[in-house]
């Protein structure tokens, strides 16, 4: 069981108060605050000891690389890895899935190969394949949903026929929708098709193994986690990463440099050119302890619970307001999706605004899934460890004020 | 409701959001199409133009899309400024009402210091068009307001460059 109270302590943000009201923040799923355990790690770093990573023999330098280090390897267990070594530092999720269609991609896709991905994917796990689609020929095929808001299996075996990759999202960022991923990792590797899971919306809320999913490559960020913006990982199994040629060139990730060529770093800096996100490193592996401490099974029971608090309360009292994703909080995280006939969800957030409640309008970088649905936009209100009971009242009772504005 | 957002949502923009001016399609050709997107939240706007190449002037015009009570609002408004208007005057429109969403497209070395202002609206009446003020105040609703009418310079930079 979460202590609301003293998580919320932690977030000095929460206390801010917009045109006379105390802010309510609901739109985690998009980014989340930061504690004072994250900023005060990230703090020390800059005040204490910071240097650049894996190239002085000086102690501050030392220092910095051990923590570097040390982050990975608190992120590294957080999701299950095996080893750090399958932990790849990058600038954010869009850019993991892109490294995979880049380097992966590139090295394995011919014409005519088939990419399965989703209707309910970010457009970060879209647009890298379709980039590849346009450059190298390769078809893109589609799982659709049912009118439930899951994912239509029923037609799963036609479209891994030829498939060499499967992308599918852990959590849909719009619908809430957690997808039952074992089963589609199983059935796509009865085809020799690799597995790539985009967990941005899953690995901060729910428990991760990536071993239990037994997936191939696992895209996530720290921002969506109590971490810094600006780093996110690429995990991937070893022997993949191994024979992936490197995406970007340049400092760190060479073992050796010569005028007629180069030899590649160790994993995982073979992945990593450049000087990284050092402090953001530090800061995610401070996000990292800070969940642990609350315990990933206690911030799943407090989303839990605040979802069906939440779809109970949106339902009673708007019996006309759509919303989409499922009904069932055991299969569903704490995104909810929402919109009344007649009314833009830009006109529904800016009232909301009004009264300090923070949340999402627009197509949630998810087009292709807005298309399905019909819809142009949707407000979106999401929840992490520090929301309550009280600020979905306050969401309920700022929404009847903005239906009432705007009913036609 | 603070008087912040009583700003924004003017009686007039309401009334032209809960009924539309101009709304509808006409026949392709003659009419020329163009489609305006807005990327922040997926709002699509078509507006068709009837127009005549003899006299130069926005005979008929009729829109179609979604958005938000803004950016319909500003459309039907637009819809009804431009009927019947030279594509001259449709264009000093366009401009006048981009000034007043502070956004100064003709003069890059301008700092926007109100004389770029005063300029782009020398001699334009805004009429209702001067309710949507508000909306400066709220930097991400501006390219809601704008999306008709950058749509509708398009239509014209495409009808006149294909002439």
């Amino acid at each position: 069981m979460i202590d609301t109270q003293s998580v919320r302590r932690d977030f000095p943000v929460l206390e801010r108060e917009i045109r006379g009201n105390r802010v309510v923040y609901l739109d985690s799923a998009s980014s989340s605050q930061k504690p004072e355990p994250v900023i005060r790690a990230m703090d020390d770093a800059y005040h204490c000891y910071y240097a650049n990573v894996h190239r002085g023999v000086y102690q501050m330098a030392e220092e910095t690389t051990a923590a570097f280090e040390a982050a990975r390897h608190k992120v590294a267990r957080f999701i299950g890895a095996s080893s750090p070594s399958e932990l790849v530092f990058v600038r954010n999720a869009t850019e993991a899935i892109n490294l995979v269609a880049y380097s992966w991609g590139r090295a394995n896709l011919r014409a005519g190969d088939v990419v399965v991905l989703t209707h309910m994917e970010h457009h970060a796990n879209v647009v890298p394949w379709q980039m590849l689609a346009a450059e190298r020929g390769v078809e893109i095929r589609w799982i659709s949903l049912t009118p439930d808001y899951r994912l239509d299996v029923s037609d799963l075996e036609q479209l891994l026929d030829g498939a060499r990759l499967l992308g599918v999202t852990a959590m849909s960022n719009v619908l809430g929708t957690i997808n039952d991923l074992r089963p589609l990792v199983d059935a796509a590797h009865a085809h020799d098709a690799l597995v790539l899971v985009d967990a941005c919306q899953y690995v901060p809320h729910l428990a991760t193994d990536v071993a239990e999913w037994d997936a191939d490559f696992v895209a996530f960020s720290a921002h969506k986690m109590l971490g810094p913006s600006g780093i996110g990982a690429l995990w991937a199994r070893e022997s993949i990463l191994e024979a992936m040629p490197p995406f970007l060139g340049g400092g760190e990730m060479i073992r050796d440099v010569r005028l007629d060529g180069f030899t590649t770093n160790d994993l995982p800096w073979k992945f990593e050119a450049g000087t990284p996100a050092i402090v953001e490193a530090i800061g995610w592996g401070a996000a990292v302890d800070y969940l642990n401490r609350l315990g990933m099974v206690n911030v799943r029971e407090h989303e839990e619970r605040l979802t069906r608090y939440a779809l109970d309360s949106l339902t009673n009292r708007f019996p006309d307001l759509r919303i989409y994703g499922p009904r069932d909080v055991s299969i569903r995280g704490g995104a909810i999706s929402f919109l009344f006939d007649n009314i833009h969800a830009h006109d529904i957030s800016q009232v909301l605004d009004d009264h300090g409640v923070c949340v999402r309008a627009g197509h949630h970088c998810a087009k292709p899934l807005m298309r399905q649905l019909g819809i142009a936009a949707t407000s979106r209100a999401s929840f992490y460890v520090y929301n309550t009971e009280a600020e979905i009242d306050a969401l309920v009772e700022a929404l009847a004020l903005a239906e009432e504005f705007f009913r036609i | 409701m603070s008087s912040n957002l009583e700003d924004l949502y003017r009686e007039v923009i309401l009334d032209h959001y809960r009924s539309p001016r101009n709304r509808g399609e006409l026949p392709v050709p003659p009419a020329y199409k163009s489609e305006g997107f807005n990327p922040l939240c997926g709002d699509e706007v078509s507006v068709y133009l009837d127009a005549d190449p003899e006299s130069r002037t926005v005979r008929d015009i009729k829109i179609q899309g979604q958005g938000c009570s803004i950016s319909q609002a500003s459309t039907s408004m637009m819809s009804a400024a431009v009927k019947g208007q030279t594509f001259e005057e449709a264009r000093r429109l366009i401009r006048a009402f981009k000034a007043l969403m502070s956004i100064h497209e003709t003069r890059l070395e301008g700092e926007g210091d109100g004389s770029d202002l005063a300029a782009d609206l020398e001699g334009v009446r805004l009429g209702d068009l001067e309710a949507l003020q508000g909306v400066v105040k709220f930097p991400v609703r501006i390219k809601c307001a704008t999306l008709a009418w950058n749509t509708l310079q398009q239509g014209l930079d495409e009808i006149e460059t294909g002439e």
